[in-house]
């Protein structure tokens, strides 16, 4: 039986008839064509499918997308806002905190989160925060990096840091 | 023209802005109007004979298209392919279907593929396939594998030994003589499972009428999968195209031909759409290929100075259930030819046993075969160290190759060093470590009780893997030169066409500063292209850390061509000999008169108008060029990590963590440290984290990334880098690679350390991993007895 | 990673709920999903029909109930972590919260769903042992109050009846002098417990235990009482020694799970060893 959803997603609000099963990451991937969103894991662990649902990174694999009817989405293509780079985008490319870029997308969505939590965060707590993000490619260094390059502009510049 | 990024600089990488704002194309990306998904039912035994399929119900569910089984695919796709059949070796290579015929010989072995409308419907059809099996006995440890009476994977190997290899120099028995000291020692290298954050997958579209096959997949080497594929299915090369743009990670485990990607194809053909399959996580764990997976015993003879003279190797490596693409290189010729590493040992002779299983193939998996020779000869000067009471950095220093005896041939004569210093980098390495300090510090922790160890390694690596004549003469099915062509366009604007196939080590930037280098064409003017074969000229690929020994240099000669040929260009233009031109910074003037010049983008344009050219020359700047070096290259480095053992819990800590790499000359060193602090954090988790567990059933225990445990964020410091140059001098740039350096050092590092931290409890050695649990048990043997 | 199908029903009330709980027997709830989705993924669990509670007014928010705290049963980690009234009276359930998988699986995973799952490896079945927590059900015979010691049956097992919801869990205020800790030892790979330990320690006014709680996750099947050491613990000062032969019995008497990081020997060590360590903790707070 097939569910209506209506889902606001970088803006755009799309309604939907979806089976009650599929997963939010596989709605934004295969029904909204954000391809943007990627699936590296099957049991919640990696975080490369974290997108931004009401404010708070979630890992869309692990959500239905009827859970998701109603809610203001923010996914890796609706981040950068009026061509200008978020401050974390801009963080990972300075500080070369990627290197296939296939976590990165999760990694700059969960980092979001971080930051608004603790916007002046540790080296060990960057790392703490990271916890549901998993790199196989960088060894994680620059990606620390990048987010302390992201809180330092951030703060300097707090216009920045309150967007979702 | 100005050179935005001179050679050295570690300009931001230009692959950056579409992958962090989600405009990557990765294989997963690929939609085609009436794509199907394919799921794949795979055998939950470890050795069973199929009795029966029943796919009557699946068949009738919703969205099926269509279901297929070994038995009908006998006659679509010939069976995966080994490519790599060593010399020195006698081996038998067993027949691997894409789908099982009538036996399984792994959990995973592919039983059935089912396409559906999409990949929810596909899994559903999959669950309701009724399969009879009849299970078998099952072997999973190849030690186990080799002893008579032990289940047989297949009548054609006899005891399980797909090949024994033999590798040997000098006189090794005669160096066990006249030894001061020898011992023997049992070092296992577990398996681990590579997980590339992107699993392996691919699009398999194949066209009606013009009898084409598209495929998109998740490759370090289109070519070698277009040829391969070719074989396999007789599709000929002329009418397949293979492309593989952004791949999320590979480390080994993406040069393989995958069943997967066979069945994609030809059922791609046979029914006309376009079928899409992804494995999962945990299909990728029993699936794609896993590295490793070796018992090595070792027998050393030295000198009481801490000399090896000798060294006697018989190594054991799993293989798993088949012998995957170029698996069996990676335990024979490139495992040998590494084992006597940074020091000049004149006896050495190696066994290898590649033995059947009924577990996952194994495969390269980064470093392949390199980093299981390192932690072999690393851990051995240790144990020489520990049994001597020398210094481990002393008896390393006995046994470096002299910086004047390059280049080096080892022992067996089967490869030479290209050049090194490895004093240099290990004086550096203590210097930035404080050597002298920090074994102070040891001897206060000790004091206090605390558990605290120095480990080293000074490892070499052999990397850009070439030359093509090595390959041949090493059993490798492909040749390892590598191709380049600069296309300059009317505009100056540059397009660079590679035949190596990047997974994220950055040559899409590199390579523009290569050109850049020596064109004088900005950055932002050159696009460089992979991964798509009908547009690039044969090439190898990515793996072995060669892409920018060896791709870069095919890549510089193409240019070089592009030079010379705008040099004559701009001298006829300024009616000057070519003898009386400069090419400097991408325009061509007349020595001494810089005025007297012609811009790169003026050249190029009379290139292609072709008004007036010089006699003799054609028109167009198009150049290509097939470059085969005449070795390998063998950067080098130390490494030293300090580790502390909480006690309680016997977690190892690493609380500093030095490498001094040699990589050559470096094209841009943010890049290089990146690929280094990846591949550190990589070889640190085999050592204390990462392990694929078998059971006694051949269930893959570590099936699921919930019980497969790669690093995170938290689980090691920041690195402390530095570099010395020691170019190469067998390439244009002298450059040595970078790719799997850290991999191959960190795993012995962090291990000797470890072991030296548990040295007052009186450890010498144990196996990896050294878990909180393997430790905790060692200290708390320790303490009962 | 492709759940099997099932009927979705998104009740807006607590009667709704049971009422298809009933109607559904094959039924679940989903909460936060967190536990359940992962098991539906791997088609380990494939229930007939899910409940989505997400939108049952009610079952949200945290309130300061007669000093002490009570949880709507939708109560996310993150909101734990980000409240005053935990922060002020519960400060444990914010520190405990905090080491519960990542960012993301705090924003989704809720407590009810923690408890009522009862994963052997989940941190707040601990947690709420040793707080003495109250559960507040729904069913069909109306309300009832369930108290912690009550609740965990076995692996992902309860008294909670079929047909019930949690709707709310309570925590009394802690006594005067009384120092709560939680202390993990998470899994390499899961993030889960391999042992967790929470403590609640209250000093009497001559400054020896007075009261005790520990409890022991991951462990075991179930998260349980540490009997052993807190009755070795009450009228004891708390000195290092004291506390470590309490610890020593925190492993009497328990099963322990196995798997490829951690055997049974090696779980029974770190239970005594992080309980030691909780016990610590908590000490020194009550006496801070
Ligand atoms: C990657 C990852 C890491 C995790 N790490 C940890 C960790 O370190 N520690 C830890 O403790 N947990 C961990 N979790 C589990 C997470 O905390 C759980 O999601 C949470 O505890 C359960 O809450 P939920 O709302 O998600 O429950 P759901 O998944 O929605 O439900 C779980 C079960 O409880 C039932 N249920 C839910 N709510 C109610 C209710 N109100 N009344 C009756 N029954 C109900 C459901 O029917 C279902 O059977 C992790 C999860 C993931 C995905
Ligand atoms: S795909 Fe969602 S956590 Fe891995
Ligand atoms: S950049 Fe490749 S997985 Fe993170």
């Amino acid at each position: 039986m097939k569910q209506q959803v209506t889902i606001t997603v970088n803006g755009t609000t799309h309604t939907n008839e979806v089976e009650p099963r599929l997963l939010l990451v596989h709605y934004l991937r295969d029904v909204l064509d954000l391809t943007g969103t990627h699936v590296g894991c099957d049991t919640s662990q990696c975080g490369a499918c974290t997108i931004e649902m009401n404010g708070s990174a979630v890992k869309s694999c692990t959500v239905l997308a009827v859970q998701a009817d109603g809610a203001e989405i923010t996914t890796i293509e609706g981040l950068a806002k009026g061509g200008e780079l978020h401050p974390i985008q801009e963080g990972f490319w300075e500080m070369h905190g990627l290197q296939c870029g296939f976590c990165t997308p999760g990694m700059i969505m969960t980092s979001v989160n971080l930051l608004k939590n603790n916007p002046h965060p540790t080296e060990a707590e960057i790392r703490h925060g990271l916890e549901g993000n998993l790199c196989r490619c960088t060894g994680y260094q620059n990606i620390v990096k990048a987010i302390q390059y992201a809180a330092d502009k951030m703060s300097a510049e707090p216009a920045a840091a309150g967007d979702d | 023209m100005v050179a935005s990024s001179p050679f050295g600089s570690s300009i931001k990488r230009r692959e950056d802005p579409r992958l962090i704002t989600g405009a990557g194309h990765y294989t997963d990306d690929v939609r085609l109007p009436g794509m199907l998904s394919m799921a794949i039912l795979r055998s939950p035994h470890a050795h069973a004979r199929i009795v029966n399929i029943d796919t009557s119900a699946a068949k009738a569910m919703p969205g099926v298209v269509a279901i297929y089984t070994g038995a009908d695919l006998v006659d679509l796709v010939a069976p995966v392919p080994c490519a790599w059949q060593p010399k020195n070796s006698d081996i038998k290579v067993p027949e691997y279907r894409p789908l099982a015929v009538d036996t399984v010989r792994y959990v995973g072995d592919g039983v059935a593929a089912v396409v559906a409308e999409n990949r929810y419907m596909a899994e559903d059809a999959a669950a309701a396939i009724n399969v009879q099996y009849d299970t078998l006995p099952v072997v999973v440890h190849q030690l186990d594998a080799m002893k008579d009476g032990a289940p047989q994977l297949y009548d054609s190997v006899p005891n399980n030994v797909a090949f024994h290899f033999h590798l040997e120099g000098g006189d090794v028995d005669a160096a066990f003589q006249k030894a001061d000291l020898t011992f023997k020692q049992r070092l296992v290298n577990q398996r681990l499972i590579p997980n590339a954050m992107e699993t392996r997958g691919a699009v398999a579209s194949y066209q009606r009428g013009s009898n084409e096959l598209t495929l998109w997949c998740t490759t370090q080497n289109p070519h070698i999968v277009r040829f391969l594929m070719s074989l396999c299915t007789n599709i000929p090369e002329t009418q397949i195209r293979v492309l593989s743009q952004d791949i999320g990670g590979g480390f080994g485990s993406k040069i393989a031909m995958q069943a997967g990607e066979m069945i994609a194809s030809v059922i791609s053909k046979d029914l006309l759409r376009p079928i899409k399959w992804m494995e999962d996580r945990s299909e990728n764990y029993v699936s794609t290929t896993h590295g490793r997976d070796h018992v090595d015993d070792v027998e050393v003879a030295a000198m009481k100075d801490g000399r090896v003279v000798g060294l006697k190797v018989t190594a054991y490596a799993n293989m798993g259930a088949y012998l995957s693409t170029a698996a069996p290189g990676v335990p024979t010729w490139l495992f040998t030819v590494t084992q006597s590493g940074a020091y000049d040992i004149p006896n050495v002779a190696s066994d290898v046993y590649g033995v059947l299983t009924n577990t996952t193939a194994t495969d390269a998996y980064r470093g392949a075969g390199r980093p299981e020779a390192t932690y072999l000869i690393e851990r051995v000067m240790d144990l020489v160290a520990k049994k001597l009471n020398l210094d481990p950095t002393e008896v390393r220093r006995k046994n470096f190759i002299p910086s004047d005896a390059f280049p080096y041939s080892i022992a067996s004569g089967a490869i030479a060093y290209d050049s090194g210093d490895y004093d240099k980098t290990l004086d550096r390495a203590l210097e930035m470590i404080d050597y002298a300090a920090l074994r102070k510090e040891q001897e206060q922790a000790r004091a206090e009780g605390r558990l605290f160890g120095v480990g080293f390694s000074t490892y070499i690596e052999v990397c850009g893997l070439a030359p093509s004549a090595a390959a041949g003469a090493m059993g490798f099915g492909g040749g390892l030169y590598e191709s380049a062509v600069v296309r300059v366009h009317p505009t100056g604007k540059v397009t660079v066409l590679t035949g190596i196939n990047p997974q994220g080590q950055g040559e899409g930037t590199t390579f523009a500063q290569l050109l850049n280098g020596e064109l004088g064409v900005p950055v932002e003017d050159i696009e460089i292209v992979w991964g798509d074969t009908d547009r690039i000229p044969m090439g190898w690929g990515t793996y072995g850390s060669r892409s920018t020994a060896v791709g870069g240099s095919a890549l510089v000669f193409a240019a070089r061509k592009v030079r010379d040929k705008m040099m004559k260009i701009g001298a006829h233009l300024l009616e000057v000999s070519p003898e009386e031109v400069v090419f400097d910074q991408g325009s061509v003037h007349v020595k001494g008169a810089p005025d007297q010049v012609k811009s790169f983008g003026e050249i190029a344009l009379a290139a292609y108008t072709a008004w007036n050219m010089p006699e003799g020359v054609t028109p167009g700047l198009d150049e290509s060029y097939f470059f085969d070096p005449v070795s390998n290259t063998f950067p080098f480095g130390a490494h030293v990590c300090v580790v502390e053992i909480d006690k309680d819990s016997g977690k190892a800590d690493v609380r500093r963590y030095v490498a001094v790499d040699d990589v050559g000359n470096v094209i841009n060193p943010m890049i290089v440290d990146g690929q280094i602090h990846g591949g550190i954090a990589q070889g640190l988790a085999q050592a204390v984290l990462e392990t694929a567990v078998y059971d006694d059933n051949g269930q893959l225990l570590s099936g699921t990334m919930m019980d497969y445990a790669i690093p995170k964020a938290s689980s090691f410091p920041n690195y402390e880098l530095d570099r010395t140059v020691t170019p190469c001098p067998f390439n244009p740039m002298g450059l040595k690679g970078v790719g799997e350096a850290g991999t191959i050092a960190s795993t012995p590092a962090i291990m000797n350390a470890i072991v030296d931290a548990l040295s007052p409890l009186g450890v010498e050695h144990f196996d990896m991993p050294a878990s909180p649990q393997r430790i905790w048990q060692l200290v708390h043997e320790q303490k009962g007895n | 990673m492709y759940p099997s199908a099932f009927d979705y029903f998104r009740p807006s009330s607590v009667d709704e709920v049971v009422k298809l709980l009933q109607e559904n027997p094959e039924g679940k709830i989903i909460a936060g999903g967190h536990s359940l989705l992962p098991m539906m993924k791997l088609r380990l669990a494939a229930p007939a029909s899910l409940i989505d509670i997400g939108r049952v007014p009610g079952l949200d928010g945290i309130r300061s109930d007669n000093g002490g705290v009570a949880f709507g049963a939708r109560t996310t980690y993150d909101q734990i972590i980000k409240s005053d009234v935990v922060q002020q009276t519960l400060p444990v359930a914010a520190e405990a919260a905090g080491v519960v998988g990542d960012i993301q699986v705090r924003n989704r995973g809720t407590i009810g769903g923690s408890i009522a799952h009862a994963d052997p490896a989940a941190d707040f079945p601990a947690v709420l042992l040793a707080l003495d927590a109250k559960v507040n059900a729904t069913g069909p015979n109306g309300q009832r109050t369930i108290g912690i010691d009550d609740f965990f049956v076995d692996m992902f097992t309860t008294s909670l009846e079929p047909e019930e919801i949690v709707t709310e869990i309570s925590v009394a205020k802690p006594a005067a002098k009384t120092g709560m800790a939680y202390e993990k030892f998470s899994h390499p790979a899961s993030g889960y417990a391999i042992v967790g330990v929470a403590a609640s320690v209250t000093l009497g006014n001559d400054g020896n235990v007075s009261a005790a709680r520990i409890a022991i996750t991951g462990a075991g099947p179930i998260a349980v009482r540490a009997n052993g050491t807190e009755s070795a613990l009450v009228g004891q000062a708390p000195t290092a020694e004291n506390v470590k032969a309490a610890a020593q019995k925190a492993s009497d008497g328990m099963t322990f799970l196995g798997d490829i990081h951690a055997g049974e020997e090696y779980r029974a060590h770190l239970t005594r060893v992080f309980t030691e360590r909780a016990i610590n903790k908590a000490v020194e707070r009550a006496q801070g």
